[in-house]
Parts: C-alpha cells; structure tokens; sequence
C-alpha cells in the first residue's frame, strides 16, 4: 500500500507543553482512517498538522511523496484550497453569507468562474438534501443543515483528502449518524480520503481501521490508558 | 418468556396462521434467533390453553389445513400490560464481560486484565464497524437497522466502560505508588 499521506515522528510542542511526542500515520487513497484516544491526546493537532495547518517542530508529513515541511506557508495554503477539504465541530459558515454563497466559497478562492461556483454549489447542496435553504444564511438554519452545508461546502471542490475533527460532535445522534452516514458515501464516491478525528467509538466505526493516540503518541492498545 | 408477547404481538395485527407467524417473527427481529415451528406451535398452544388466543379459522390451500388464531380480549389485555411493564434494569451487570474482568483483576492482576481488555477492545470494534457497515448499506432493511443501533448502543456502553476500567485501574496504581 501507497502512501498517499503520511506522518512519520511528528511531534509538536505549544510553549513548553508537549502536544505530540512522535506520531505516525499513513494514510492511502480513498481510505478512511480514524484517529481516536482521550481529550488532550495530541488528535486535534496532528489533523493541524497533516492538513498543513501547522507545522511539526519534529518528524515529517508527506503528501504525494513530498514533504510539507519544505513548503512555503502560501504553497502550502494553496494546496489546502486544491487537494484538502477541512471540516470541524461547528460555527464554520460564514454568518453573512447564504448556504449556497458559503459552498461556493472555495470554488470563488481556487479561481473558478462565479456561474459556474454557484452551479457546483447547488448540486452538492442537493446531494446532501439541503437546498431547500440555499437561499436561508445559517443562522436560520437548523444544526443539521449547518453541517450539511459545511460537509458540502468541504467536498465541493473534491478534496482528495477530508480532514474531519469531530464533525457531528454537535447534533443529536440521529441527525449525526444521517450526517456521517452521507459524508462517509460521498467520500466513497469521489475517492476522497478521510482523516476522521474522534473520541467516540461509535463515530470511528465508520472508517475502515482506526489509530488511536495517547499522551501525543502511538497507542497500540488503543484504551487511552497508560500502564 | 417474551416469544410470547412477540407472537400477540403479531396477532394483535389480524389472525395468522402457525407458518405466517415465524415468517412474520423471523421478518421483524431479524436479529433474534429464528424461531423453530415446533415452537410457535408449543407457544400457541399455551397461549390457547390460557385463553389469550383462539382457533379462528382453517384453510387449505393445496397443502395440509392450517388454523389460523386471533388474539382475544384477554390476550390484548395482557399484551398491553406486558408493553407497560418497565424491565428491571439489573441483567446487564451479570454478563460474562464484567465478571471476567472483575475475575482477572482480582486473581491475575492488571497485567493480565490489561491484556484482556486491549483484546476485548479490539473484537467491540471490529463488531461495531460491521454493524456499521449493515446499517449504512443503501437497502438495509428498518428491521435491520433498528436492530443494529441496538447492538451498537449496547457495545459501546461495553466499550466505554472497559476504557473508564481501565482508567480506574491505572488511577489506584499511580496512588500505589511512592
């Protein structure tokens, strides 16, 4: 198996606390990975860092066989508008904007025409049953058509890498599971791969293997107690 | 003996006969355990002899006669106070995954219950991503679904219980300590 993303000894530090002590990952094309373990585990950061988004005091993170670490913070923030999509909790749309204007967003900052930005838009809005409120800005809307918008506007430019960090952490479990379920489906179709940070079993269930961290490391156990 | 309830259940919807019922019970609970002829047969007779059903008909339709049954009054009556009866929620305490880890810390230590755990762990994942798997699929029967959750629910209860275990354990280690 290739990889198509890669961490290897990534460590981190914010000031004199340690986030991450030496992680590796791999993820390939159009898998599906789970990255579990406690509150406080490094999780949140080492999606940071995969996605570019920080980058690693130590160790490397390759994507395509190149090493992030070598780039500039505007090629890297040029990749994250072409090959990454990103999504988080929540209070990730843009309040002024409407559903359909927020999904087209990133089409509008990679460069594509607006006609053709607010199209794209619109089929991904219909593909997750959301665009009856294309028109509705998201405060108008509930938590779950929040989210699907954000999915939405995180896939409409057809990431080949998702970046997920607890994307239904704040609906109901009916509505996150409807949430996921179609995440997870989309994902598949477009063999888009996904980096699905969670601390909930239920959620992980959803990739096809799991890493599970501790104390900003490996945790081959995956119980997130140490001995 | 819930089977019963299950199959007035079922009648409470219209007479049936023995056959429609274990495919209608098979239908509904895919998840349980399929239920032997004899054993509606049994049942019903049961159900009969305690006048919660009755003989309400027969047909042959190329084949050997069947009866059909129908729920009676008192049949509906002890069905609905099955329904209202709220079950005891002590059972799950008794299962074998919490006595064996009780047993494995009391007689072979954290060690060994670390290491069973880690296993148990793992085998509560796999399970929860093929339930998963079920009930994502686009034709996944609603019996199969629903039945599914179930199952989830209940193992990641499992799940969260043996991590917050083992966090007690490596708690009362570190105090051990000097």
């Amino acid at each position: 198996m290739t990889a198509l993303l890669s961490a290897a000894g990534v460590a981190k530090h914010y000031g004199r606390t340690p986030a991450l002590t030496g992680v590796d990952i791999d993820v390939a094309e159009g898998e599906i990975v789970a990255v579990t373990g406690p509150s406080g585990c490094g999780k949140s950061t080492l999606l940071h860092c995969l996605a570019g988004i920080l980058r690693a005091d130590a160790g490397t993170v390759t994507y395509r066989d190149q090493d992030l670490g070598l780039w500039s913070e505007k090629s890297r923030s040029r990749l994250r508008r072409t090959d990454f999509g990103v999504l988080f909790q929540f209070g990730q749309l843009v309040p002024e904007l409407t559903a359909a204007e927020n999904v087209a967003l990133p089409l509008l900052l990679a460069g594509s025409g607006r006609r053709e930005a607010r199209a794209d838009a619109q089929q991904w809005l219909e593909r997750f049953g959301v665009d009856h409120v294309a028109e509705a800005r998201p405060g108008a809307m509930s938590g779950g058509q929040q989210q699907r918008c954000a999915v939405a506007r995180a896939m409409v430019t057809q990431p080949r890498v998702l970046f997920a960090d607890e994307p239904t952490g704040a609906l109901d479990a009916l509505a996150g599971e409807q949430v996921l379920g179609e995440l997870v489906r989309a994902a598949r179709d477009q063999d888009t791969a996904v980096v699905l940070v969670t601390h909930d079993a239920r959620v992980a269930a959803y990739a096809d293997r799991e890493v599970a961290l501790r104390d900003g490391a490996n945790d081959p156990s995956g119980l997130g107690v140490g001995s | 003996m819930s089977t019963s309830f299950v199959l007035l259940g079922l009648l409470a919807t219209g007479p049936r006969h023995g056959y429609e019922l274990k495919r209608a019970h098979d239908d509904r609970l895919p998840r349980a355990k399929p239920l032997a002829f004899g054993q509606v047969y049994a049942t019903l007779g049961r159900l009969e002899r305690d006048g919660l059903v009755e003989k309400s008909g027969q047909d042959r339709e190329g084949g050997p006669d069947r009866t059909s049954f129908a729920i009676t009054e008192a049949g509906r009556t002890s069905l609905d106070e099955w329904l209202s009866a709220v079950e005891t929620p002590a059972p799950f305490v008794t299962s074998t995954l919490f006595s064996k880890v009780m047993v494995s810390l009391l007689a072979s230590g954290v060690d060994r219950a670390r290491a069973y755990l880690t296993a148990q762990r793992s085998a509560h994942a796999d399970r929860l991503r093929e339930l998963t798997a079920t009930k994502t699929a686009a034709d996944s029967p609603f019996g199969d679904v629903v039945a599914a959750d179930f199952a989830i629910a209940h193992l990641d209860a499992d799940l969260r219980w043996l991590q917050t275990t083992l966090q007690r354990v490596a708690d009362m280690d570190r105090e051990k300590r000097p």
